[in-house]
């Protein structure tokens, strides 16, 4: 599309952590997604993957302390959008996390997670970077044309 | 400004919320405590109609999975109906069709209730 020159163009967004908040990341988000070419159904899901990573930073990194920051980077070329989170919050051990089996999940019911398995599903390539206190960020990349061999995250 | 809003209505026993809008991590509370004061109530039968929702995250699936167990415990249940494509499409990536009780119609919902009672 037109906006789609040599060099990515960058947006950012620095907000106070706030639930409220959400809306308006999405907005912004979903609006470049459409701009940059993407359809709608790939807007959705950039959509929603963000707005979870943003709101684990808002309720688990923070612990919905609204003095925090919350910093959104949009990064658009010709072949992807990336979108990076970053926080200066509790973190979490990547590591630790494991992806639900949803099996398991459904018998137990259990309540929230599910978060980080949205993000990882709904997106092409996703990285976690953590040093709790310091910074952590989750970065995650949606291919206009996906390519055959980008289902793994790395 | 995307806001969210529930509206509650009743047909015989079935207690019927009609949430409209954006539900997120923002706005779950506000479904949540719909939901707590039916519960409160012991209206256990409860019918949630999609129609006018736009869009939902993690944090408006936890609230349903918050109750379903103790409301289901009570001889009750949540179904859910009139769910656009969209939000149908969050529901099944998390494997919730297996969980919950989706269907097409608020009408079809309320009448499985109503049979249901009719057994018992």
């Amino acid at each position: 599309m037109t906006i789609l020159g040599k060099t990515p163009i960058q947006y950012r967004l620095k907000l106070p952590s706030q639930s409220d908040n959400l809306s308006l990341i999405r907005e912004l988000v979903a609006k470049v997604a459409t701009k940059v070419g993407f359809s709608n159904d790939d807007v959705s899901k950039i959509e929603l993957a963000v707005d979870e990573a943003c709101a684990n930073v808002i309720k688990h990194a923070y612990g919905s302390n609204s003095k925090n920051i919350i910093d959104i980077l949009i990064k658009v070329d010709k072949q992807k959008l990336m979108v990076v989170v970053t926080d200066k919050g509790k973190g979490f051990n990547p590591d630790e996390i494991k992806l639900p089996k949803m099996n398991e999940y459904l018998q137990e019911m259990r309540v929230g997670g599910l978060g980080i398995y949205l993000i990882e599903t709904l997106m092409d390539k996703v990285n976690f970077d953590v040093k709790p206190g310091v910074r952590n960020q989750v970065k995650m990349i949606k291919y206009l044309n996906k390519p055959a061999s980008t289902n793994d995250a790395n | 400004m995307e806001g969210f809003e529930v509206a509650k209505s009743e047909n015989g026993d079935v207690a019927i919320l009609y949430i409209k809008g954006y539900l997120d991590a923002h706005t779950a509370p506000d479904l949540e405590s719909a939901f707590q004061q039916l519960v409160d109530a012991k209206k256990y039968s409860i019918v949630v109609n999609f129609k006018d929702l736009n869009y939902i995250s993690s944090a408006g699936l936890g609230v349903f999975m918050g109750f379903i167990e103790d409301i289901r415990q009570n001889g009750g249940d949540i179904k859910l109906t009139n769910m656009k494509p969209k939000i149908y499409r969050v529901f099944d990536l998390l494997g919730f069709p297996t969980l919950y009780d989706i269907l097409e119609e608020e009408e079809k919902a309320i009448e499985k209730f109503n049979k249901a009672k009719v057994k018992n």
